[in-house]
């Protein structure tokens, strides 16, 4: 039998395997179930990652380099049933969508109205409807209310801090990738443009990312970089992976949190290529990975994957969009009751759309959420409303997103 | 912030230029007052707690002469040596004296092979001493005393690329010159030239007088190593009007200056030894020195009081304080304080805090890696979150690790010394890499304000804002142009 220590070293860096207990106890709370949470930090386009053809409004919306083709066209949309679209990059998703075990869910938001990432972030991950409300996160709190009496840690963090999800009272393991992340390109841009009016160091530094090979990605018109996606987002694959192989044995952590950048696209968004594209491929694949690496637990999973808000309807006057609200969550794993698009849609018409410029939310995540905790994971339903999402009386669970 | 802005810059001035960078809450209170600010922290402080309990001068002077010592006599021995029965016992005694002074809680592994740089215990006093001087700056409560620590320090720098040095620069600063900082130009000096690691760093302590009973019997002679590095770089500047004769009979007047060996009464002390002083009559520009010991006294006494080392040692703390190139004026004021007190460094630091010129343009100083370093671990605390190695890893790739200057002239105080292209890309990397350790425990936009704030532009400021996440956000800020600055 495979013990955690063999899983461990099989991972191959075992360096990188920061402050995981590697105490075997073989009490499972919440029994086996697993539950991922994917947090796509900078807001996902959500009408781009599933763009809703069958609204006719969306074609006037996004014109020219955003616009994706509709399914069967080359290059198109793959199709979730006669009125979403998956975005090509995603086929690996497709895969699972197809399977039923992947479940989208349209004009999705948070609790946050506001357009601020920290703030928004913050909402999505506390828990709570203010920003900055809460200290720790619903993720932790759920994990306080399973009471676990076994001492494992059931919380797993990838990457190199605790996501504020995973932050509270329940300690938590952490996994990270051994080497250091450099710089992606997207921020590196941002830092190259602040440096740009500095005449002693904006050379200096732009010299720098030139030799460095940067340049072509970062000081040109962002073309090149379209074709090479952050070192960030590549650590999202080995973050999958691992997590994937951490959770599969019985023993291991059942609730991970991690979390992918590159998704705030003011700039040269692309359509079916570019630079959005490069980063819901590496989406994909990092989910799929995760799915490979749970292997048979994959059946008892739950993976959530949501952003802080979605973007402008119309695209802006850079080839990309702006901060928006309503956006796109997906629900994957064998525990999932899949192949549909959940959607109470708004419509895209002027008069339909948020203050004038978003997808209106008509769906509240924490309806998500809360419906994951009490009928996947077993959290007491009590405990969810008073606890894990205080003051969320009105965003009531959904029902049947899970199979029976 | 509720600051005026002109209060605000102030504060921003007195905590980033003249302290090691603001800390939470540091420009504001700083704002307040911001010369009185700096002026009350010119008082003699306690050692950091972050510095007790590391190894004195004497001790580690001590273990790197046993060290050799067991070095020389493997090298000697006949094969096989282990056989050798002095070696053991050498190093029995290096590792029962180690054992003393090493806090049991440490676990680092020794890296190197014996004699390639240091036995690897150096090597390991070198990363602790490193690191916690880092920590002792990022925690330091009176960063005004603690950056005038590292100026002189640097000044008188003695450098772990020498391999003597590995385990001795920590004890060095400490022992010779933070008791000075504030006192006596003077005094620093002949602390620094009896120190153990100057005298090993800059060869005086085999340095031995041609006519001395030593150098009569044997090959070998004069080092002026020190003697001219102590005209050139530590008192009367390289065009200071001093000439080769000059340099040989300082070295003449130093010869002697050595330290205790393991057979000796205090090994690793300092030491003068009669038979290797050049006896006579030496002249130094134009004076006459001769008494064996307190000839050099005397001697550097005199080189601390002489005009040039006023106009030097001003010109480098006004280049430090106020501009690359620093105004003519203030340099000439600075010197005449220190000249007409005699070398108080307590006079000469407030006298570079009066000048105006050090409060007019914020941000004229480009930090260096130390200081940029520093100072981000002062705003964010996250000096409790790093490790030894990596702390004085990540140093080391930005191209300044603590204590090792590439030259007994110190790490250089220009903007054109550290603004090479990948030197940039670097900083911006290891902004980026601690941002990521930070995410989760800061508001990039606290961090904008407690640090860059009053100074920032408005691409900078709005970058913070609309940063996709925490993380980008804090390293927008930490690889910001205005935090590099000072």
């Amino acid at each position: 039998m495979l013990t955690r220590r063999h899983v461990l070293a099989g991972l191959g860096a075992g360096a990188g395997i920061a402050a995981l207990p590697l105490r075997l106890a073989m009490a499972a709370t919440p029994g086996d179930r697993r539950f991922v949470l994917v947090i796509l930090r900078g807001g996902m386009d959500g009408l781009a990652a599933v763009p809703p053809y069958g609204d006719r409004e969306l074609k006037e919306l996004r014109r020219g380099q955003l616009a994706i083709a509709e399914p069967g066209q080359p290059d198109g949309a793959l199709d979730l049933g006669g009125k979403f679209g998956l975005h090509p990059a995603l086929a690996p998703l497709h895969e699972f969508y197809k399977r039923n075990e992947m479940l989208v869910i349209h004009a999705a938001c948070s609790a946050y109205r506001g357009r601020s990432h920290f703030d928004g972030q913050d909402v999505l991950e506390s828990g709570v409807a203010t920003p900055h409300g809460a200290r720790d996160g619903w993720v932790n709190r759920a994990l306080a209310a399973l009471q676990d009496p076994s001492g494992t840690r059931q919380g797993l963090a990838l990457g190199q801090t605790v996501p504020l999800a995973l932050r509270g009272r329940v300690p938590v393991a952490s996994w990270s990738p051994s080497d250091l992340p450099a710089v992606e390109p997207g921020l590196m841009q941002a830092i190259a443009m602040i440096y740009q009016r500095d005449a002693l160091l904006g050379p200096a530094l732009a010299e720098g990312l030139k030799s460095q090979a940067f340049a072509d990605e970062v000081m040109n018109d962002g073309q090149r970089m379209n074709q090479a996606p952050g070192a960030g987002a590549q650590q999202f694959k080995q973050a999958a992976a691992a997590a994937g192989k951490l959770m599969a044995p019985a023993n291991g952590p059942k609730l991970a949190v991690m979390d992918i950048g590159g998704w705030d696209t003011h700039a040269n968004q692309g359509g079916a290529r570019g630079r959005l594209a490069n980063v819901l491929q590496i989406l994909a694949e990092g989910l799929k990975d995760l799915a490979d690496g749970l292997g048979p637990a994959w059946s008892k999973t739950v993976v959530l994957v949501m952003t802080e808000f979605g973007r402008t309807a119309a695209v802006n006057g850079t080839g990309g969009t702006d901060h928006g609200t309503g956006g796109v969550a997906f629900l994957l794993g064998g525990a999932i009751a899949g192949g549909r698009v959940l959607a109470d849609w708004p419509g895209l018409s002027g008069g339909k759309l948020f203050e004038g410029r978003d997808l209106m939310p008509t769906t509240d995540l924490r309806s998500v959420a809360k419906a994951l905790l009490i009928d996947h994971l077993g959290v007491p339903a009590k405990a969810v409303e008073a606890r894990v999402f205080p003051d969320s009386a009105d965003a009531k669970p959904m029902a049947r997103l899970l199979r029976v | 912030m509720a600051l005026p802005p002109n209060a605000a810059v102030g504060g921003l001035v007195a905590a980033a230029r003249f302290g090691l960078g603001p800390a939470p809450g540091e420009i504001a209170e700083a704002a307040r007052d911001p010369r009185g600010w700096v002026l009350e922290q010119l008082r003699p402080q306690s050692l950091p707690r972050e510095l007790a309990g590391l190894p004195t001068g004497i001790d580690e002077t001590r273990l790197f002469l046993l060290r050799r010592q067991s070095l020389a006599q493997a090298r000697l021995a006949p094969r096989p040596s282990m056989e050798d029965e002095t070696q053991p016992k050498l190093q029995r005694e290096i590792r029962q004296a180690r054992q003393l002074q090493t806090p049991p809680q440490s676990q680092t592994q020794p890296q190197t092979a014996p004699g390639v740089f240091g036995d690897g215990l150096a090597r390991e006093t070198y990363l602790r001493e490193a690191a916690q001087r880092v920590l002792a700056q990022a925690n330091s409560r009176a960063p005004v005393f603690e950056r005038l620590v590292a100026f002189w320090s640097n000044h008188f720098t003695v450098s772990v690329q020498r391999p003597p040095v590995l385990g001795l620069a920590g004890a060095f600063e400490r022992e010779a010159i933070r008791p000075y900082v504030l006192g006596r130009f003077e005094d620093m000096l002949l602390a620094v030239a009896r120190h153990p690691a100057m005298l090993l760093y800059l060869d005086n302590a085999q340095s031995i007088g041609p006519n001395s009973r030593f150098g009569q019997a044997r090959e070998r002679g004069l080092n002026e190593n020190l003697a001219r590095e102590i005209l050139e770089l530590h008192t009367l500047g390289v065009n200071g009007g001093y000439a080769q004769h000059d340099v040989r009979a300082l070295a003449m007047i130093l010869t002697g200056w050595s330290i205790a060996r393991p057979q000796d009464d205090r090994p690793g002390a300092f030491m003068f030894r009669p038979q290797t002083h050049e006896p006579g009559d030496k002249r130094l520009l134009g004076q006459s020195y001769s008494g064996g010991e307190s000839e050099a006294v005397k001697a550097l006494g005199d080189l601390a009081r002489h005009p040039s080392t006023a106009r030097h040692i001003a010109a480098k703390l006004a280049r430090h304080f106020i501009a690359d190139d620093p105004p003519p004026a203030s340099v000439a004021r600075i010197a005449e304080v220190f000249q007409s007190t005699g070398g108080d460094l307590g006079a000469v630091s407030r006298a570079v805090v009066a000048e105006d010129a050090a409060w007019d343009k914020p941000l004229s100083k480009l930090r260096s890696p130390n200081e940029l370093v520093v100072a981000a671990l002062r705003l964010t605390g996250a000096g409790a979150k790093l490790e030894q190695r990596p702390l004085v890893n990540g140093l080391r790739r930005l191209g300044q690790a603590p204590f090792a200057a590439p030259s007994p002239a110190g790490w250089p105080d220009t903007a054109q010394d550290w603004v090479a292209p990948e030197a940039m890309v670097r900083r911006v990397e290891w902004a980026g890499q601690l941002a990521a350790r930070l995410a989760a425990d800061h508001a990039p936009l606290d961090l904008f304000h407690q640090s860059i704030a009053p100074s920032a532009g408005d691409e900078t400021r709005l970058a913070v804002e609309r940063a996709p996440s925490a993380r980008d956000g804090i390293a927008l800020v930490l690889a910001a142009p205005e935090f590099q600055r000072r």
